[in-house]
């Protein structure tokens, strides 16, 4: 199943155009405050009436201004989690995850409510009220309560952004499950790069009402031209697998054929996972460097150097292990004398990757 | 119920009629008209507000005058009803009438301020999980207004009680058939010797509008809770 998007309208002085095709898995609607994610979202939902545009889900349209064609949004078949996870709170937690149900025409596939109530971990608050339950519960409940719609599409909105550190912590997972075990297609709005790299199957990168990159995770993220949120949150995705646990609370890991060492991840050895790369936290160096506390250092060419109109410059260098992004003063890179097809040294410092930034992955090998 | 003539106790009990079928009938027209107000925008929508507010305002022997006009069997709504024959005029379903007009504007006001309470989002996710506009209302918006809806039947049912001058100009005051318990009030007051009679009436007058008070404060804190889960 495929979602494809085009969509135009202005508001409040605001142009939003955009045009974009989200295959199955998670699609990340990814940019800063006022980029107009959430419109998209709220366009496909119908709960905007765009001033002109066309989306569909496979052939199945939602609405096509040039058609005329407008579909109500309860005729969509969709199943929304919201930031502030909107449950209703006359119903029980058990209520509230059948509410879709009863409006699914009864030939839709349907996810079984024992599993998904399994799958979310929330068996033993099914007779609660929502004002019973903590946020991070709250947000588990919305899940299941779209999944179990039925939907043909599944969207949501920021849903971690009201939570606090530990409670994203505790729901990523259950989007990554999501992702991994749900053939429909999500399409999940965020501004945070670590949630980008963690769940996206592929990224359309929003600035300004403007698609400014679009493609699989790894190739927007690690594009140094497409910095949705200016470069400070810049950063590349490696994806490698985890060759050991160290007694010494780090990680090895195998990209690509380098090694890396990391603060200890959660995954067992030999499972895949995404690792992303701050560029921030990325220096370079021409030389082999000797006598440094850092572990990782890739040996890599300069693929690109964008130079911003601030003091930083990115520069995407192509490793072994994959494209990684280093954030350096335009003067460093002068100095170095960075440009294309420059040979040089990334250098990583583990303890930099946080746990956020790592995560189980099912992309296709 | 010794203590009570029969006619006051046929003054209490017709009111208690009248009040219960105006509250009963206004009420699904009052929610409607509430949602209207409270949700949909349209031109006119401050006419609508006003007109609903008219019984208000208006001085209650205007409205049953022209209650009288428009009803009457003679008047263009009354002459039509009087050949399916409905006859509101000088009975006690005109009083119910009138007494429902008055009451429709508290009814409508404490409906729309709970449906205001509501938070659209809620009504939004409804409908992206496959609820048309009408199970919308019935399934989220109605379970969540309960509250408002229970304490402005409550509220409409006292005023009910209490109608006199719009119902008194419609329906006269006739023993038996359209004499509420305040029309029977102010017979009483006309007839020297009867103070007594007025004094009984005037006392369940007011212990049955305290007691609506209470109970209605009482159920729609209850259902509030209920509704809010904890």
């Amino acid at each position: 199943m495929t979602l494809s998007v085009k969509i135009s309208h202005r508001f409040d002085g605001f142009n939003l155009d955009v045009s974009f095709h989200a295959p199955a898995g998670v699609t990340v609607l990814f940019g800063g405050s006022g980029s107009g994610k959430t419109t998209v979202v709220n366009a496909v939902a119908g709960l905007i009436k765009p001033n002109s545009g066309r989306v569909a889900v496979d052939d199945s349209v939602l609405f096509d201004t040039d058609r005329r064609q407008w579909l109500a949004p309860h005729k969509r078949r969709l199943g929304y989690v919201f930031q502030e996870g909107r449950l209703f709170p006359h119903l029980t937690v058990r209520q509230n995850l059948l509410y879709g149900r009863w409006f699914a025409p009864k030939s839709a596939p349907r996810e079984d409510l024992d599993h998904v109530v399994e799958m979310l971990g929330i068996g033993h608050i099914l007779k609660r009220h929502p004002a019973m339950l903590s946020g991070g519960e709250k947000q588990r409940v919305a899940i299941g309560r779209a999944l179990l719609a039925s939907p043909k599409l599944i969207l949501a909105d920021e849903p971690l952004a009201a939570l606090d550190h530990a409670r994203k912590a505790e729901i990523l997972p259950y989007f990554e499950r999501l992702r991994d075990e749900v053939s429909v297609p999500i399409l999940y709005v965020s501004h945070s790069a670590a949630e980008v790299a963690r769940l996206a199957t592929t990224v359309v990168a929003l600035q300004d009402g403007r698609v400014v990159g679009q493609g699989p995770a790894a190739e927007v993220l690690g594009d140094p031209m497409v910095t949705p949120l200016g470069a400070r949150a810049a950063g590349a995705m490696l994806v490698a697998t985890v060759v050991a646990h160290h007694s010494d609370g780090l990680s090895e890991l195998d990209a690509g054929g380098v090694r890396l060492l990391l603060p200890k991840v959660s995954h067992a050895t030999g499972k895949r996972i995404r690792v992303r790369i701050a560029a921030q936290d990325v220096l370079l160096s021409r030389e082999r460097p000797k006598g440094l506390s850092a572990l990782n250092v890739l040996p890599g060419t300069v693929e690109l150097v964008r130079s911003g109109a601030g003091p930083g410059a990115i520069v995407s260098i192509d490793t072994q292990a994959g494209r990684v992004l280093a954030r350096v003063t335009r003067r460093s890179a002068k100095a170095l004398g960075l440009a294309k097809g420059v040979k040089c040294h990334a250098i990583i410092k583990t303890v930099a990757v946080a746990p956020e930034d790592v995560s189980a992955t099912a992309i296709p090998n | 119920m010794d203590w009570l003539s029969p006619q006051e106790w046929n003054a209490v009990a017709l009111s208690l009629r009248v009040s219960f079928w105006a509250t009963l009938v206004s009420l699904p027209l009052a929610i409607f008209v509430a949602h209207v107000l409270a949700r949909w925008t349209f031109t006119g929508r401050q006419l609508l507000n006003g007109f609903v507010h008219l019984p208000l305002i208006l001085p209650p022997v205007v409205t049953g005058y022209l209650l009288l006009l428009t009803f009457g069997t003679q008047g263009p709504v009354g002459g039509l009803l009087q050949k399916v024959g409905i006859v509101f005029a000088f009975r006690w379903e005109g009083a119910a009438l009138a007494a429902g007009i008055m009451a429709f504007p508290l009814m409508v006001r404490a409906i729309r301020l709970s449906i205001e309470a509501v938070d659209p989002k809620l009504e939004q996710a409804s409908a992206t999980l496959g609820a048309s506009r009408i199970w919308v209302f019935v399934t989220v918006t109605l379970p969540l207004i309960l509250p408002g809806v229970i304490a402005g039947a409550i509220l409409a049912f006292a005023k009910a009680m209490g109608e006199f001058g719009a119902t008194i100009t419609f329906v006269s005051n006739i023993p038996g058939q359209t004499q509420t318990l305040p029309s029977a009030v102010y017979a009483f007051l006309q007839v020297p010797g009867a103070e007594s009679s007025a004094l009984r009436l005037v006392i369940i007058s007011v212990v049955v509008a305290m007691s609506a008070l209470l109970l209605s404060e009482v159920i729609s804190k209850r259902i509030a809770r209920r509704v809010a889960g904890a």
